[in-house]
């Protein structure tokens, strides 16, 4: 007759060891007796009951030990003898601390990195409730989704959807402007708003007040743009020209706008009243719902959410005078919180951009962390051997078991503290650099305790994951088998210490990959053939009203001083395309089908200065006077109007203003203008009417650029005295383009290498400990007439068979990841062979490397030396 | 009043492991005391008291032999030590006393 079984085993899992006998006796005791009293049935009901009795803290809790752990003097002799191991094996302390300080550095710089992404535009006040309104329209199937607004859409959303917001504000894109004071010229980017803006912005007042865009002929200023137009000057109420056209007064002076803030480039707010009224194709188009070549940002009202205010503005657009309604416009509100982390649109919803860098990296930074834990992890287990009599001898004379974890988890924290102290200089030392290469204006926070909470906290988790093998593996040695050296001790630690190993290198090595991928991408798209050559090409904005009149005499002054071989003229830079028409129409067109050419109103020598190269026929001439309707296309917009024999065939356009025939002379080679990603725009380039925005001048190669620099300023400065001479390279420009993934490149490079070093510092230690351990069988194979390189094959085979496997696993994973990375660009890359061989022999090559220096110093030893001892 | 505080429910237990002279364990003493105060008393009770006393120095353990109605478990043997003993003996002075200097002792109510 047996008590419940549940019962007794709750008792069991309960009860206080040092109770058990006792209360268990005690119960069944009384289970017996009761069972002759009432029976069995009611006795197990009531053993139940008394079971129950005993779940208390008096009888769970385990006894007070008879004196506290760590006594002081113990605690002592730990820290005595954990410095005493670190400084005898210097190398192992070295690779250990080393290891994890590079690893806690690079963990911490990424850290501060997604901290910084994270935080971009926040401090603007009202971020949350600030956005931008995009528009969506479905051409040819395919809806893409842009910034630009028509003027009456302002008053559209203020009359019509005011409850919805707060402030609307229109403006001009941030663009530079020259601007004159006295006699000095400045070119300077800021943005023409309505006066609300600083309001919505939340500027802060240096001078002045937010209100002090309400007069039109007034400016705020940047304070760094106010410090370089007037030093110390007070700016208040100065006069200024902004492009040579607007004259201005100084209203007010704010706080710089946060480097890397979506406005960070915004050095002045002038009112938008002034620039309309300055400039004739704006005003003209003030009641133009088709001219969509503005932004309009909205603050939301506070009770209303940014999904709310979207879907109510949803309709906007929708049957406005000559608004398409087969392109099914949509307008939507974009979040400030989503500017900078999410900046691709794919059918109409937003979606990815930057954040996957984040992503990226803050995967980087937990696998680098977690490598160089594993180092530590691996070398201990492997230096465990060294431990076992010590931990022995320390059982044999009274440690108990609780002491041994506290002592090697406080050893463990002791070497990730030295880490932290270390990483914490590295990361003042290197931040200099990190930020040169990232783009960032980060300081290492050391005023705020969050970095150090979160700094510790990592570091004391490092610790805990670090030292929990030693702590908890170490400790549950029977004494008197490690003192008789019954127990081999790290044997069966040895498979997981592969696999760790294999996970190091598996990781090192896609890092590797995805490194060279990412490099082989942008090399690919920057020798993509780009249509006109870039060598000695510079353009030069030009914001002049009086440019027109002198355009003849400017080009030939420059040509004839000999700096330059030609000057060509373009509404748009070289490396964009700024304005995009529908409105074309051709014989034999599908009616269906939705046109959106980039458009470019030249000059008739542009072509010949940027260097186009003919498909078919010729480039502009003066000569021919029907020239100046002639247009010049691009092979993918011949591609898309589908024409054989297209020279010679009539385009008409309607619309912006035009309403014109004009008649294909040439074919040109798609040149790259946008992005060296995406495929060209189709694009037409005519003959503008007022093309002088933007000079392109191609140096004469025969002087030195310098020169021939110096000599345009010169002419510039005599016949366009107010314009400044804010000249770039092409190839600057065109550089800039790929500015942003060679940063991400750069940065993951430095991240992979880091990687591969901490992962070979732990094959390092872990070489250096097997020869260690080998040391007697070395000797003894020496005897027997082994060569040094059969020594060196033994000891490095085993590690080479741990990279190939890790080369096996990593390489499927990076040619999954990288192919699916690639298939988003249009122009792509491909994923060759050799980068997976080259990467594999790499790593290889390192490893073999590594693993050599130990393995043929073990070799050499003087085997008398090594058989001597015992 | 120097001693340490004594619980009615401990002196109860701390008299009946006296009264049992060495062959107090747990559920002797639950059923004694039951037989005894006709109380409704619980075997974790007893053995928290017997858990408090031994913390007050006021009973000592052993263990004792095991038999086989408890599954071959040993029994904790308690015995009062001399300073259980002395308390009990004050407790005991302190109320005769108290109740020799009652000036009416509660007669019986019917005198014989």
């Amino acid at each position: 007759m047996t008590p419940p079984r549940l019962a007794d085993s709750l008792l069991r899992f309960f009860c206080a060891s040092h109770k058990l006998e006792e209360v268990q006796g005690d119960l069944q005791e009384e289970f017996a007796w009761q069972v002759e009293r009432i029976g069995e049935r009611r006795a197990r009901w009531r053993y139940w009951w008394d079971v129950l009795g005993f779940l208390k803290p008096r009888f769970v809790c385990r006894p007070k030990p008879i004196y506290s752990i760590p006594t002081t003097t113990m605690f002592r002799n730990y820290l005595k003898i954990a410095f005493r191991t670190l400084v005898k094996n210097k190398g192992y302390s070295f690779i250990n601390i080393g290891g994890l300080a590079v690893g806690m550095t690079v963990s911490m710089l990424i850290g501060l990195w997604i901290y910084d992404e994270l935080s971009v535009n926040k401090s603007f006040q009202h971020y949350d409730r600030i956005a931008q309104v995009m528009r969506n329209r479905t051409v040819n199937g395919e809806v893409g989704t842009r910034p630009g607004m028509p003027i009456p859409m302002e008053q559209s959303l203020k009359t019509t959807y005011g409850s919805n917001f707060k402030h609307v504000v229109i403006g001009w894109w941030t663009s530079l402007h020259t601007i004159t004071l006295s006699d000095q010229v400045f070119s300077k980017s800021g943005k023409f708003m309505t006066p609300e803006a600083p309001e919505m912005l939340s500027l802060t007042m240096r001078q002045g007040s937010r209100a002090g865009l309400t007069e039109p002929a007034s400016i705020l200023l940047s304070e760094s743009l106010a410090k370089a137009l007037f030093g110390n000057v007070n700016p208040l109420h100065k006069t200024l020209t902004i492009d040579n056209s607007m004259t201005v007064n100084v209203t007010g002076v704010y706080e710089d706008m946060p480097a890397g803030s979506s406005f960070a480039d915004v050095q002045f707010i002038a009112p938008w009243d002034l620039y309309t009224a300055s400039t004739d194709w704006i005003n003209e188009a003030k009641d133009d719902w088709t001219n969509t070549s503005f932004e309009i940002f909205v603050e939301l009202a506070p009770s209303v959410s940014v999904a709310d205010a979207s879907a109510s503005v949803r309709n906007l657009l929708v049957g406005k005078t000559n608004v398409d309604p087969a392109q099914k416009p949509e307008v939507l509100l974009y979040p400030m919180s989503r500017w900078h982390l999410y900046s691709d649109w794919k059918n109409g919803l937003n979606e990815g951009g930057r954040i996957q860098f984040v992503w990226l990296f803050g995967i980087i930074g937990l696998f680098v962390l977690l490598l160089a834990c594993i180092n530590f992890m691996n070398l201990s287990t492997a230096r465990s051997v060294n431990r076992a009599k010590e931990v022995g001898i320390r059982k044999a004379i009274g440690s108990r078991r609780q002491e041994l974890v506290v002592q090697f988890f406080g050893e463990s924290l002791l070497v990730v503290a030295l880490a932290y102290g270390v990483a914490i200089v590295l990361i003042f030392l290197v931040m200099p650099l990190f930020n040169q290469v990232a783009d960032k204006q980060m300081t290492v926070p050391f005023l705020n305790p969050l970095f150090w909470a979160i700094g510790l906290g990592f570091a004391l988790l490092t610790g805990l994951i670090a030292g929990s093998y030693p702590a908890l593996y170490l400790s549950s040695f029977r004494p008197i088998a490690v003192l008789k050296g019954a127990i081999q001790v790290g044997k069966g630690i040895a498979t997981p210490r592969r696999v760790l190993v294999v996970f190091q290198f598996a990781v090192s090595i896609t890092l590797i990959m995805g490194t060279l991928i990412v490099y082989r991408q942008i090399q690919f798209a920057k020798n993509r053939p780009i249509g006109y050559s870039r060598d000695g090409l510079i353009s030069l904005p030009l914001n002049v009203p009086h440019y027109e009149q002198n355009r003849e005499t400017v080009r030939n002054e420059l040509i004839r001083s000999g700096a330059v071989l030609d000057v060509g003229e373009s509404a748009s830079p070289l490396t964009e395309v700024r304005s995009t028409n529908g409105g074309f129409n051709w014989a034999g067109k599908d009616p269906t089908l939705q046109i959106n050419f980039g458009t470019v109103g030249i000059s008739h020598e542009f072509g010949k200065t940027v260097g186009w190269t003919f498909r078919q026929g010729r480039d502009f001439s003066r000569k021919l006077a029907s020239d100046s309707l002639g247009i010049v296309l691009n092979e993918s917009a011949v591609a898309f109007i589908g024409m054989k024999d297209i020279l010679g065939k009539t385009i008409t356009w309607n619309g912006n203003g035009f309403n014109v025939s004009f008649h294909v002379i040439g074919v040109i080679q798609d040149m790259v203008m946008d992005s060296p990603y995406e495929p060209a725009k189709p694009s037409v380039f005519f003959i503008g009417p007022k093309p002088g925005k933007f000079l392109t001048m191609r140096l004469n190669p025969a002087r030195s650029p310098q020169a021939a620099l110096a000599t345009i300023g010169e002419v510039l400065k005599e016949h366009l005295p107010d314009a400044p001479f804010n000249y770039t390279f092409v190839d600057d420009e065109y550089d800039q383009k790929f500015r942003s993934e060679e940063r991400i490149g750069t940065l993951a490079s430095i991240f992979a290498a880091l990687a591969i070093f901490i992962s070979c510092l732990g094959i390092f230690g872990l070489a250096s400990f097997m020869a260690e351990q080998r040391t007697k069988e070395i000797g003894v194979r020496k005897v027997l007439g082994a060569s040094v390189l059969n020594l060196w094959s033994l000891l490095s085979k085993d590690f080479v068979a741990l990279v190939l496997i890790a080369l096996g696993i990593a390489a499927p994973i990076a040619y999954y990841m990288l192919n699916k990375w690639l298939q988003a660009y249009t122009y792509h890359t491909t994923i060759a062979w050799w980068v997976f061989a080259l990467t594999g022999v790499g790593t290889l090559v390192i490893t073999l490397l590594t693993v050599s220096f130990q393995s043929i110093k073990a070799a050499l030893v003087n085997p008398v030396k090594s058989l001597r001892s015992e | 009043m120097k001693r340490s505080y004594l619980g009615e429910f401990e002196e109860i237990v701390l008299l009946t492991v006296a009264v049992m002279e060495g062959q107090a364990y747990g559920v002797a003493l639950t059923h004694e005391i039951i037989e005894q105060t006709g109380r409704s008393v619980r075997l974790n009770q007893i053995h928290a008291a017997l858990q408090r006393l031994e913390d007050k120095g006021m009973v000592k353990s052993e263990m004792g032999e095991p038999t086989a109605e408890r599954g071959g478990r040993r029994k904790r043997l308690f015995t009062v030590t001399a300073y259980g003993r002395r308390t009990l003996q004050e407790i005991q002075d302190v109320r005769v006393n108290l109740w020799t200097r009652m000036p009416d002792p509660f007669n019986p109510a019917i005198s014989l």
